[in-house]
This record gives C-alpha cells, structure tokens and sequence, in this order.
C-alpha cells in the first residue's frame, strides 16, 4: 500500500531559510542543507524548498542551494519559486531538485505546465495552486495574493491536471498562517475533481491538522511552522497519523 | 566501501543529478557517458530513465545504446535499470502503443487502474520473494503511472500493491531492475545501492 507522506517544507532567500526554526541540535538554523538533511533523519517523506529570492543573484544561490541539499539528501526534493518557463525547471531538475513547483507563471501561461511535462516528465511537474474561498468555492490567487484572475480553483486544478501537472500542491490561502487547520473541504473538492496526487498546504499547527486533511482526501501533507517551531518532530507526527488508522512509512 | 567505478547512461532528458549523488554518497567514482562502446566494458551501469517509454526508446536506439543495454544484461554483468529502465526491458507499453521496446523480457506494461491515484507518488512497502539477493523489505519511493504485474520466468523479484500488485523490483544475478528509484528511496534504498555495488 502507498503511504501517506508528509512532506516538511523550507522557506528560503538567497540562500538561507527565512522562517525561524527553533529545534535543537543545528549548528546553522538558516541552512537549508542542514536542516534538510535534519528533516530526513527524522523521516521527512520528502523535502520541499520555496525559493522566494527576488534578486538575480538570489536566484544563483538557489541552484547552489539545490546542489547542496541534494548532495545530503536521499528522499525527493521539490523546489518551487520563480520558474517562469521550461528552462527554469530544467536548470532547477539538472541542480538536483525532482520535481519543480510552478505557480504564477502557470496561471498567466497555462502552456507552461505542457512544456515542462513534454520536457522533463510529468513526475517532475507540480502545479501549486493558492485557493482563496470566495462566495460558492474557491478562486486562485497569485503573486502572493496581489493578483486575483478569477479562476475557479477547482477548474484549474483539473485542467492543470489535463495539461500535464503530475501533482498538485494545494495551499489554502485563507488558512495559511493562521494555525486553525487545513481548509478540508478545498481538499475534499480537488481530490474528487482530478486523478492526479494532492498535497494539501496551508494553516497546519497540530498532528490532528494533518489527520484530518489526509482523511479528507489529501495524499500528502505540507507543514512548515508545525516542524520548524520544535513542538512535534517529523517522526513524532508520523506515529499518531499511524494511530490515527492511516498508512505510514515508519 | 572502496571507490567503484559507476557508469550512469545519458539516455536523453532524464535528470540524474539524484542518481549521481545517491553514488557518490557510496563513494562510487561515477561517470556519465553517451556511447555504447564506454557501456560494454564498464563494471557497473546505470540505465535511469523518467519520461516516456516512446520517447526512451527513440533515444536508446539513436544513441546506440539499446543494443548495449540488452548486451550487458543478456551476459547478467552488473547493471541497475530505474523506472522507465525497467519498463524499456520489456516488449511494449500502454503509454506508447505501437513503439516496440527493448524486448528482452516478455511482457507488456500496462498503466494501474483509475481507481488509485495515478501516477503514484510515494513510498509503497516493497516485499521481496524468493531468491532475492539485493531486495530486502522496506519502504521504497515511486513516481509512476505504468508497471508490469507479472514477474519473469527466471528472475527474483519484489512486489507492492497499488490498485492490485505489480513488479516493484527484478533481479538476475547482478543484474537489479527497480520500478521505483532507490537514489531517492533514503537509507532503504542507499544500503540498496551498496549490496549491489557489492555484487
């Protein structure tokens, strides 16, 4: 049987994680390859980075960082943040990522998602998606929620999946930050509309949180503060999802 | 572990970085190469492969490298097939009808059934059978929509359950075919990679 996976993800600038993380144990908190490698002892199921770097020179420290971090890690390792056509996926995949988040770019040129599935494979494309709850749904929300297109997330969800999308991230915009849970019926409404995997993301500050949006249709959990704040390691999650009924790789 | 030299086969757009870390991890020497002649006399070879079984194919006949590939394991010497390298040993795939694979192995793949999630992305729980000497239990990483679910007639192998059992793993002497991609499967998949470097 496939397992659940949780998934710990890193928020990263230049070349260092930006949101504290507070365990014990690390020489170098702001290292994404250490405190990668840290997530993987504790049995992350896979690594996701968000590279949120602005500057040009940001963006040469990302593929420096990939490189490190796949040199020390042995799980999948997915990098979203600023890939804007094929080659930024391929420059990202050929650093050591597996997989490659596309966002905002996907949204303003759908075409994207073919390209990079066409290219590299459908198992390294990734369609993250922010879903915002508005009157009967969801609308997607990009560039960090400045831009509204009025698209229904459902929809795109499904038509991402058509154009070659091999999973999607799902990130309730909502929820995001506020540590009251994942938006379960978001979850529930794009696991029944595609075929594809789900990782659900956003508003995680307790193992039940993750529980729930597994139960709810979810294929993966996303989860920063939840790991980076030391309440609960990877592994400690993973025994009560385990206890919760649900399959785990332990 | 003493500093084995690993050949790893460009076979087109298929992103190894994964691969060449997961052996140098191992302390392999690993090189990539592209001619059928650097295939034939290595020790160890590496055939990882994502993308499509059309698209695979074409570029293991154009390199000349297909004919390499079914050398080397036709002689059972050392080579590991990833993914859609297991795949591309077999005679045809639903993911591209009429393209005629290696044909080294009987059979055809086929993709799971709309009931699962598809492609599968995870860690599916990997149980070895009979005369197994790489596979152990564990749980291994996969990122897949097609599988064979019958096992060879004179190989060892390994199944997991996705919509039904499928093929997770082969193994014929040193010959090692995953489905799933032990370069990513963590500390399960690196002790793996070592008894096969091993012999």
């Amino acid at each position: 049987m496939l397992t659940i996976r949780v998934i710990p993800c890193l928020d990263v600038r230049d070349g260092r994680v930006v949101k504290g993380v507070q365990f014990q144990g690390l020489r170098d908190a702001g290292s994404p390859w250490e405190l990668g490698a840290a997530y993987e002892a504790q049995g992350a199921d896979e690594l996701v980075i968000l590279d949120v770097s602005a500057t040009p020179q940001g963006r040469e420290n990302q593929v420096d960082t990939v490189q490190k971090v796949r040199a020390l890690l042995s799980i999948p390792l997915t990098v979203g943040g600023g890939v804007r056509r094929a080659d930024d996926a391929g420059r990202l995949l050929d650093a050591g990522a597996d997989k490659v988040g596309i966002n905002t770019a996907a949204v303003h040129n759908p075409q994207i998602i073919t390209d990079i599935a066409e290219r590299y494979g459908r198992q390294c494309t990734v369609v993250a998606i922010d879903a915002a709850r508005v009157e009967g749904g969801w609308e997607v929300v990009v560039l960090s929620g400045k831009e509204r297109p009025g698209l229904d997330a459902v929809a795109w969800a499904r038509e991402a999946a058509e154009r070659g999308a091999g999973e999607i991230l799902l990130t309730s915009w909502d929820r995001d930050g506020t540590r009251s849970g994942y938006d379960l019926e978001l979850i529930a409404a794009v696991a029944a509309a595609v075929g594809v995997p789900i990782i659900a993301s956003g508003g995680a500050a307790h193992p039940d949180h993750l529980l729930e949006a597994l139960r709810a249709g979810a294929d993966a959990v996303l989860a920063a503060s939840i790991f980076h704040d030391g309440d609960y390691t990877v592994g400690e999650v993973k025994r009560l999802l385990a206890q919760g009924g649900l399959e785990v790789r332990l | 572990m003493s500093a084995a030299e690993v050949v790893i086969a460009r076979t087109g757009v298929a992103n190894i970085a994964s691969v060449v870390a997961a052996f140098e991890r191992l302390g392999a020497a690993v090189r990539l190469v592209d001619t059928p002649e650097a295939i034939k006399d290595a020790e160890f070879v590496v055939f990882p492969g994502v993308g499509s079984f059309g698209a695979g194919m074409h570029n293991l006949r154009e390199s000349g490298l297909a004919d390499a590939l079914f050398t080397r394991i036709h002689e059972e010497r050392a080579t590991l097939a990833i993914c859609l390298g297991q795949q591309l040993l077999f005679e045809e795939s639903d993911e591209s009808p009429g393209i005629r694979g290696l044909g080294l192995l009987p059979g055809r793949v086929t993709r799971f059934p709309n009931a699962v999630r598809v492609p599968q992305f995870g860690w599916n729980a990997v149980e070895p059978g009979e005369g197994c000497r790489f596979l152990e239990p564990g749980y291994a990483y996969f990122a897949n929509s097609y599988r064979v679910t019958q096992l060879v007639h004179g190989w060892s192998g390994a199944f997991s359950d996705h919509g039904g059992p499928f093929v997770a793993a082969m193994e014929r002497g040193p010959v090692l075919t995953c489905q799933f991609h032990p370069e990513l499967s963590g500390a399960w998949g690196h002790r793996l990679l070592e008894r096969w470097l091993k012999g």
